[in-house]
């Protein structure tokens, strides 16, 4: 079962999720209740941009501008993932 | 926590340790809970001489410089520290994510607020069954409806809400009533964790361990609810190790990934190893960074050349890393031994004997008297 993700939602990090840059280890990571999950590059991108405000279409636009062709689809799949696993939480 | 982070494995070798992931920081065991698994030392009483709000601020900023991510305030009841919003306070400053894991008793409403102005980002409320009967008598005092009113203060001011519930021979049979309780408190996980025997459980063994046909009850249970609640709320199951084939990767490792502060300032890399035969090693007499890197309680059982056979030459000694130190000594009396839950532990006939009592000669009782622990 895969979670869809609608282009007009507005992700922000879920209830109780934090991110931050990990300076010792020189990476990011979300930091949960008992567990640190450890972010790549293209999650950090994704992330960064989950502020609330932004739909899910705004953030394929940014990322877009950022690093050329962004597969749609991919930024969908990762989010949904994300909200299945309550690190994220789409506020409509 | 033995079953996060699985991305990180330790560090081998004569480099300098990874630092660690989280600092559990046993604040008190002043508890006003008795329950008879409580994972505390027998000897409660000779750690009145608790760490200063000072000792603590310094040990929670070592901890992060040394790379922790989390901070952990934990006990005993760590609400019995008057100073514990300063040292919260202290812990975000320095970023680290912090949680609280309390009995919930003394969660008042000016309490929550102070905590939540010092920036605590999560709390865990343990509970010891879905209804106050059981609960108040596995907790040893009334504390149900106090409980309930304090998680429900959590979610009011915007906190994720994680439950807690030990598994034993004298609640798991009603995991289902549990599992409705936490829906209905709007909980965001809830952890069952079936009890590992050290301390206060250890003594209690007999009362507490569950029956085979128990537990493959409450496993149906579980696994339906983790499909129907999927998305809404996470469930933990730890699964009792007495009845698995292999042995949990405790901690992570020894000296892997986490560390553990008890009130006096011993350092341990696990909150059981009290009584193993390692030197103390005591944050009001070294740094965070030499206990952590150098010293030999939390060198002793790093990475694998510690082991002997089987362990030693098993293909799995990696992934479960001979399982934990603490079980070992405690059953065997060597903490080098291999994890007797494990079926290829040549010692594994001192578990089969407590799980084959527990499914034979106490019948179906499930009401057998509790050695409570003392409240200090």
């Amino acid at each position: 079962m895969t979670t869809t993700v609608d282009a007009d939602a507005v992700p922000r990090l879920g209830r109780g999720v934090r991110m931050r840059h990990d300076t010792s280890r020189d990476r990011h990571v979300l930091l949960l209740p008992e567990t640190v999950v450890v972010l790549n590059d293209t999650g950090t991108a994704i992330l960064e941009l989950c502020d609330g405000t932004r739909t899910v279409a705004d953030i394929v636009a940014a990322l877009r501008e950022r690093y050329g062709d962004v597969p749609e689809e991919q930024v969908h799949a990762y989010l949904g993932r994300l909200v299945e696993r309550r690190h994220v939480e789409m506020t409509k | 926590m033995t079953r996060d982070d699985a991305e990180q494995s330790p560090t081998m070798g004569t480099e300098k340790p990874e630092g660690p992931l989280g600092l559990l920081a046993e604040l008190t065991y002043r508890c006003p809970l008795a329950c008879a698994y409580c994972s505390n030392p027998i000897e409660i009483a000779a750690y009145r001489d608790e760490l200063s709000t000072a000792d603590w601020q310094r040990v929670v900023t070592e901890a992060a410089d040394l790379g922790a991510l989390q901070c952990h305030l934990s006990g005993g009841e760590p609400l019995l520290r008057r100073d514990l919003a300063d040292i919260v306070a202290t812990a975000r400053d320095q970023g680290l994510y912090t949680n609280l894991v309390t009995s919930a008793l003394g969660f008042t409403a000016s309490r929550a607020a102070e905590l939540h102005d010092a920036g605590l980002d999560h709390v865990q409320v343990s509970l010891q069954a879905d209804e106050p009967t059981l609960s108040d008598r596995i907790a040893g005092t009334p504390s149900f409806d106090r409980k309930i009113a304090a998680a429900r203060t959590v979610r009011e001011l915007g906190w994720p809400l994680t439950l807690n519930v030990v598994l034993h021979r004298q609640n798991i049979d009603r995991v289902d009533q549990v599992l409705a309780a936490a829906e209905d408190l709007g909980a965001d996980r809830i952890e069952l964790a079936n009890t590992q025997y050290y301390g206060w459980a250890w003594r209690n063994r007999t009362a507490l361990l569950p029956s085979r046909e128990q537990l493959a009850a409450a496993e149906v249970t579980v696994r339906a609810a983790k499909e129907r609640l999927r998305g809404r709320m996470e469930i933990i199951y730890v699964v009792p190790d007495y009845y698995a084939t292999y042995p949990k990767p405790c901690m992570g490792g020894w000296g892997a990934r986490q560390l553990v502060v008890v009130p006096t300032g011993d350092a341990m890399p696990c909150l059981a190893a009290h009584e193993l035969p390692l030197p103390r090693a005591n944050v009001r007499e070294a740094s965070l960074r030499w206990i952590w890197e150098d010293s030999p309680m939390f060198s002793a059982f790093r990475g694998t050349d510690w082991m002997q056979d089987p362990c030693r030459s098993c293909s799995r000694r990696e992934v479960d890393l001979g399982g934990c130190r603490c079980q070992a000594f405690a059953l065997t009396g060597d903490a080098t031994r291999t994890d007797p839950v494990c079926h290829l532990s040549p010692d594994h006939g001192l578990v089969e004997s407590a799980v084959e009592a527990a499914n034979e000669a106490r019948g179906s009782r499930t009401d057998l008297p509790l050695v409570a622990r003392p409240h200090a």
